[in-house]
């Protein structure tokens, strides 16, 4: 099956679940970057890596790593099915358990695909592309968003439909919003069966 | 809209779509006209006969309280289930559920600090010692004896080459002096008795030493083979001061002229510029450390700057004093610092390509010789009247961070070892004193202190605590 979907990014129509894996494999990039870039986690962590054309940073640490895979691995099984809606990454202070910032990224999935439609045609440099540049707002980001002074922890939340059984691992929560955040919304890119928009919402400085 | 529940008058403060919603009934007593009409009429409700109140009122509350059913989840359970179902076959995605992994991500190690702090936080308060100052020892590590050391500002009779040898001025004769192993060597001495050595300076290899004299003469002496390979003549009076820049070395004279020998050419051809451009002594000479400009000082209080074809680029009179101590900042490749004698006291810093004055300092004392730390951004300088100390200076914030004092008389002559931790200087009071100011060089890579061998430049190997003992015996 995955050889399907490496085969399917060759060509330029994308199948359900090769979106899908386009998809997860932002998400993956797209958290490891946010982590390194908002010092989440010690900049020791990291190391670089050369993938959509520009050079990212990726974590060293294997327990993130295997959190985050298996994470994602949900993720990427609810996209093929259609079910996930929206994926957020909360900071959270350590130590006081408030939320600092919110990464959100919302889904749309193409209903027709879903149902069993042929997928239009999207050539994957050009996905690659629009990957890049959010990547790149991303790591821009550092210029408004306040500093995380604190220690902090992450979260990561899955928005999903009629979700009628729920893997044992996962619990429900609840949206761990910021209160008077606010939002900054970054590019969205488009797989012509998963549309991806990005956004953050920080909780404001207080005024020196 | 079920209508299983009895009616009740709106939920107290259930529902957050405001107030409640029941309406008000006024009777217009203020409305024109007769005042008691039999039906009683306002602009708001035209014909009140014609409305049902009861229910209206029902209607008009249970909205908000059905929204607030909603919201709240509180309903029974079949109803819940009607709802499902309700929704499932309108297709309303009314059941999102926010999930969550339940073995969290492993969180920052204790104790993590964001490093982006120190680049993005505003510092209202600013940080004070935010790296611990090192601590400078304030007193010298070591003392030699410098008999006959001549006390004259004017002269530049110390320096430390990069083969870690001490090439010192003692009246007529130049001392060699290994920091390695502390061995003692007479190099040369002039010939006639009224005579003196004047200068010198080590080349850039560590090996040729260049060496002023008080008849006029520059010589070059190789130091490992203790034979001098060239005599250059051309000065009338006294070298005072030398700077190597390669193979040019250029020379400083009581005459006040500026030469400058390519070392490699025929004697007649040797001396490629001379710059007359003071009027007095030129007492300080330095090429700046890539090679691209002569600064110079004279007794005439003037520092003028030359280009490396010898071109003047700027005079600047801004001492009040001779201008004897100059020095190149190691890091910023246009930063010239230089110091004033006893009517000008001032250490100055300038922009050797637009000729700005940055900054000085009034350190209060004669400014005897200036030498920058090659591992920080600090300025040391050596001092006359009346403390003869030694002051270390931030840059740029010209705060005085140390003072090492010891030396009994003005403190003439200053030179830093090649692994950058220590200075000798050289004093009226006839000793040489080593000391450790710049604190420890950063992590050394592959192959840097190689020249230096086992021993780093003052260390001293030998036990003599005491004297140029060996200098004493050769005599």
């Amino acid at each position: 099956m995955s050889m399907q979907c490496q085969a399917q990014l060759q060509r330029s129509t994308i199948t359900l679940k090769g979106s899908a894996q386009i998809v997860t494999q932002y998400f993956d990039y797209a958290v490891q970057s946010i982590l390194y870039q908002r010092g989440v986690y010690p900049s020791e962590a990291f190391k670089q890596k050369k993938e959509y054309g520009i050079m990212l940073w990726v974590s060293n640490d294997e327990s993130l790593n295997a959190y985050l895979s298996t994470v994602l691995t949900q993720a990427k099984a609810w996209l093929e099915s259609g079910k996930l809606r929206q994926m957020v990454l909360v900071i959270v202070d350590a130590r006081s358990s408030e939320v600092l910032e919110r990464w959100t990224f919302d889904i749309e999935t193409n209903r027709e695909v879903l149902s069993g439609g042929k997928p239009p045609e999207k050539g994957e440099s050009e996905i690659k592309a629009e990957i890049a540049g959010i990547l790149r707002q991303i790591c821009a980001s550092v210029s408004f968003l306040p500093l995380l002074d604190a220690r902090c922890s992450i979260d990561i939340l899955m928005y999903t439909d009629n979700i009628d059984e729920v893997p044992e691992d996962w619990e429900d929560s609840d949206a761990r919003n910021i209160k008077n955040a606010e939002i900054v919304s970054m590019r969205a890119f488009n797989t012509k069966v998963h549309n991806v928009k990005t956004m953050v919402a920080y909780k404001p400085e207080d005024v020196l | 809209m079920s209508g299983v529940q009895p009616p009740t008058p709106g939920k107290a403060g259930g529902s957050p779509g405001g107030g409640n919603k029941s309406v008000k009934l006024s009777f217009g007593t203020k409305t024109p006209g007769n005042g008691k009409g039999k039906e009683k009429l306002d602009r708001f409700i035209p014909t009140r006969s014609a409305m049902d109140f009861d229910s209206a009122n029902f209607n008009l509350s249970k909205e908000t309280r059905q929204g607030g059913d909603q919201r709240d989840g509180q309903g029974s359970p079949s109803k819940e289930e009607y709802h499902k179902a309700l929704a499932a076959s309108l297709s309303v995605n009314d059941s999102n559920r926010i999930l969550a992994f339940k073995h969290k991500a492993p969180a920052a190690p204790e104790g993590y600090e964001n490093n982006l702090k120190s680049l993005y936080s505003q510092n209202v308060v600013p940080n004070v010692a935010k790296k611990q100052f090192r601590q400078v020892p304030t007193t010298q590590e070591r003392i030699l004896d410098a008999p006959e050391l001549m006390d004259d500002y004017y002269l530049n009779l110390l320096d430390w080459g990069s083969q870690n040898l001490i090439a010192i001025a003692l009246g007529r004769s130049v001392y060699l002096w290994n920091a390695g192993s502390g061995d003692v060597e007479e190099l040369c001495t002039v010939p006639n008795d009224g005579d003196y050595i004047s200068s010198l300076r080590w080349g850039s290899d560590g090996n040729f030493l260049a060496v002023g004299t008080s008849d006029a003469k520059v010589q070059i002496w190789d130091a490992s083979r203790r034979k001098q390979v060239r005599e250059l003549c051309g000065h009338t009076n006294r070298v005072s001061c030398l700077s190597w820049n390669g193979s040019i070395l250029s020379s400083g004279s009581r005459d006040s002229t500026i030469a400058n020998w390519d070392v490699r050419k025929r004697r007649d051809e040797a001396c490629v510029a001379s710059l007359r451009v003071h009027e007095q002594e030129v007492c300080g000479l330095a090429w700046s450390l890539c090679g691209q400009q002569l600064a110079s000082g004279g007794n005439d209080n003037i520092l003028a700057i030359h280009d490396a074809s010898f071109d003047l680029v700027a005079k600047v009179q801004a001492h009040t004093a001779a201008v004897k101590a100059l020095a190149w900042c190691p890091y910023q490749s246009n930063l010239l610092a230089t110091g004033g004698g006893t009517a000008d006291r001032h250490v100055r810093f300038w922009n050797t390509h637009t000729c700005a004055m940055l900054s000085q300092i009034d350190t209060g004392s004669q400014v005897c010789a200036l030498q920058w730390n090659p591992h920080e951004r600090e300025l040391l300088s050596s001092h006359g009247y009346s403390k003869h100390q030694l002051c270390l200076w931030k840059y740029p914030s010209l705060v005085k961070v140390a003072e090492l004092s010891g030396h009994q008389g003005r403190v003439l002559h200053m030179a830093t070892s090649p692994d950058g931790c220590s200075v000798v200087t050289a004093g009226a009071d006839e000793t040489l004193r080593f000391w450790r100011p710049f604190g420890e060089p950063p992590a050394p890579k592959d192959g840097e202190s190689r020249l230096l061998g086992s021993a780093p430049g003052g260390q001293m190997v030998s036990g003599a605590a005491t004297g140029f003992g060996g200098l004493r015996s050769i005599r």
